[in-house]
């Protein structure tokens, strides 16, 4: 579907307090735009708390139910159960939580949740960072990069949250991004469309979390994806689809962009550039990405 | 109205279905288990029509109740021991949102070392989530505890989560016999859930989001007056309840043989009913002595604590200890006479860690404090093998 062809509706507010140039705000709006007024939102601690703005006001008009960090799986599986029970099987239930709230202290109820069948979709925005308590480490925080806790920059790989999920062999589960708005609104009516549990994790580039300037988080977006750091895909019952430039890399019909022309942009990375440029580490962060598409290659190919 | 012999978590099990509930999430642990086994058992036969949700833990048990409550639905669930302890963030949540989910605890031993033997401090540590706690005494209180308990939480002047508290194994793995009314009676007693707030596509709201001192401040009076406002319930309940199936235990306090007595025994659950051997013992040998089972910690029954103090010295029995100071109902009791009695009160910690306390142990204790050889607290039975 073409931008301008996107509903017109909107569904976020006047007077919401995200940070000028929040993924997150790009992201629920096409969310909204997606699914629509007949949807309920379960959202655990995370940016989009203060998003909604401070009672009693709120930035979005749809239901919202705020729950606990590690909850929100487990909130959205009662939801969903009520729902079922009431008779209102059309109205979608979404789970919405960063990455923290999904690669770390809510796995377990994302794991139960996923595997119980619960017919709902969970959409991981994934900023790298716990980027509402001011820039902590997570297990999607990339190699070398800096954080609160991780001042040096990070010394370990971030996880796979995609291969984790695929485990659970779900009808449906995705990757997106925030650049390419056409690509998350396909996904979102894709899963909209299956039943059972279906996964989503849109890549959202922080301005203040990844040290950038608020005007580049589409082209930081972009820069994830074209350096292969970040990955489209989709994956109905098992079959997996790259999409985008990501599928242009997998086939070798385009060259990944290298991580250098992407972190250098970002002041998490800084400290590889200045005083001295750090190549090992850059090499390292390259390598990383390297092992992680011949893994794609040998599975998918 | 049938006569159901049966343990007391399948007289839970019984009175859940029987309440209708929408959504039962649960998770097992030892000694809750048989209780949500029998309502699996009930969607198998299609006594329950509601969901039942095998959850992948007790925090994911409570997170969906509070979902599905939220969502507008009627919800229970049951848990103990550690169990509980894991929904401890979940108790506060359902509490400060306002959702009446109805929940069983089956009173078991906090480890290390395992132990899935009774006693209070489970529950006694969710004191301050506000949560309304009733301990039971019988199966046949907890089934009509059950029933009330969905009134009381779904309550308009009250929206809390109701905790129902019986101990492990000598409650919930102890036969006996119990009077199960017809269905309709259910039906009429609790009728239709109307949720205070809910979920609601045509009506979007956001619950929960950031909210300043001020308007939180006003969140947590207005559940202290909701406790307060069960307080007058409960009463209320009981006694239509009684009306509707013959069944009274009892309001905020169950006093038993409490007129002209000199002494009053205070204690919760499975001593409570222990007690009233002991109480008729006693007062064979000519001992002014009666007893108050509490049967409601959250709300507590201050003013009826008073009005007991006012007319004999009191004998407290605590099954949980507040490690660092004394058992809590004791405390509790000494504070509700602050000041405006002089009533002399014993406080006797026993049973801990499942260790059995007949009604001769009891009448030792009870004679221990009345014949002065008490101090004010100690610890009964520690010296035993």
């Amino acid at each position: 579907m073409a931008i301008k062809d996107l509903p017109v509706e909107e569904y976020i507010l006047q007077g919401s307090a995200a940070c000028p140039g929040c993924p997150a705000t790009m992201a629920l709006r096409m969310v909204f735009k997606a699914f629509g007024k007949n949807m309920v939102m379960v959202v655990p601690a995370c940016c989009t708390a203060v998003i909604e703005s401070l009672y009693p006001n709120t930035s979005f008009n749809i239901p919202v139910m705020n729950i606990a960090f590690e909850a929100a799986a487990a909130g959205a599986s009662g939801v969903e159960a009520a729902l079922r029970v009431q008779g209102k099987k059309d109205t979608t239930v979404v789970a919405w939580a960063g990455d923290g709230g999904t690669y770390d202290i809510g796995i377990q109820a994302l794991s139960g949740a996923l595997e119980r069948g619960t017919n709902f979709i969970y959409i991981c925005y994934n900023n790298q960072i716990y980027s509402n308590t001011g820039i902590q480490r997570s297990g999607a925080t990339p190699y070398a990069a800096w954080t609160t806790t991780t001042v040096g920059g990070k010394t370990e790989f971030r996880k796979e949250m995609g291969d984790i999920v695929r485990a659970h062999h779900i009808p449906y589960s995705a990757q997106t991004c925030i650049s390419y708005p056409d690509d998350f609104y396909r996904k979102l009516k894709k899963a909209q469309s299956i039943k059972g549990p279906k996964y989503i994790e849109i890549m959202a580039p922080c301005p203040p979390g990844w040290r950038f300037s608020m005007e580049k988080t589409v082209e930081m977006g972009r820069m994830a994806v074209e350096t292969g750091a970040w990955t489209l895909y989709e994956c109905e019952n098992d079959v997996m689809t790259f999409n985008g430039k990501s599928k242009l890399i997998l086939e070798k019909k385009i060259q990944r962009k290298p991580m250098e022309d992407w972190i250098k942009y970002q002041g998490r990375f800084g400290h590889l550039f200045k005083p001295t440029k750090d190549t090992k580490r850059i090499q390292a962060l390259e390598d990383h990405i390297d092992l992680i598409w011949e893994r794609y290659r040998e599975c998918y190919l | 109205m049938t006569i159901m012999i049966d343990t007391g978590n399948y007289i839970a099990a019984k009175a859940a279905v029987m309440a209708k509930p929408d959504v039962v999430p649960a998770y097992p642990i030892t000694p809750q288990t048989t209780l949500v086994e029998g309502i699996a058992n009930y969607v198998g036969t299609g006594e329950f029509k509601g969901e039942y949700i095998c959850v992948e833990s007790e925090h994911s048990a409570m997170c969906a109740c509070i979902g599905a409550s939220a969502a507008g639905s009627r919800t229970f669930t049951g848990t103990s021991s550690h169990g509980l302890l894991l929904m401890h963030e979940m108790l506060h949540w359902a509490a400060l949102a306002r959702l009446p989910v109805v929940m069983c605890n089956i009173n078991r031993v906090v480890g290390p070392g395992w132990n899935i033997w009774t006693d209070e401090n489970d529950s006694i540590s969710q004191r301050d989530t506000g949560w309304i706690q009733f301990y039971c005494s019988s199966n046949q209180e907890i089934f009509d505890t059950v029933i009330q308990a969905f009134k009381l939480a779904e309550h308009k002047n009250v929206g809390l989560p109701v905790m129902i508290s019986y101990n492990a194994f000598i409650l919930s793995h102890t036969s006996m016999p119990v009077e199960i009314p017809e269905q309709q009676v259910v039906d009429d007693f609790l009728g239709k859930y109307v949720p205070q707030w809910k979920l609601d596509v045509d009506n979007p709201i956001t619950f929960g989001n950031i909210i300043g001192p001020s308007d939180y401040y006003k969140v947590r009076r207005a559940m202290q007056d909701a406790q307060d406002n069960a307080k007058k319930l409960i009463p209320q309940i009981a006694k239509e309840w009684k009306q509707k199936s013959g069944f009274y235990h009892g309001d905020l306090l169950e006093l038993y043989k409490c007129n002209d007595a000199e002494y009053i025994l205070l204690a919760m659950g499975a001593i409570g009913a222990e007690s009233k051997v002991a109480i008729d013992e006693m007062q064979k040998k000519g001992i002014k002595i009666g007893l108050a089972r509490v049967r409601t910690f959250r709300p507590f029954p201050t003013e009826e604590i008073l009005k007991l103090g006012k007319q004999a010295d009191l004998i407290v029995i605590d099954r949980n200890i507040s490690i660092g100071l004394e058992g809590a109902l004791f405390t509790e009791v000494k504070a509700a006479l602050y000041g405006k009695s002089d009533a002399k009160v014993h406080g006797f910690i026993a049973g801990l860690g499942g260790k059995d306390v007949p009604y001769t142990d009891v009448e030792t204790i009870c004679k221990k404090a009345i014949d002065g050889k008490a101090k004010e607290y100690e610890w009964y039975g520690l010296e035993e093998a």
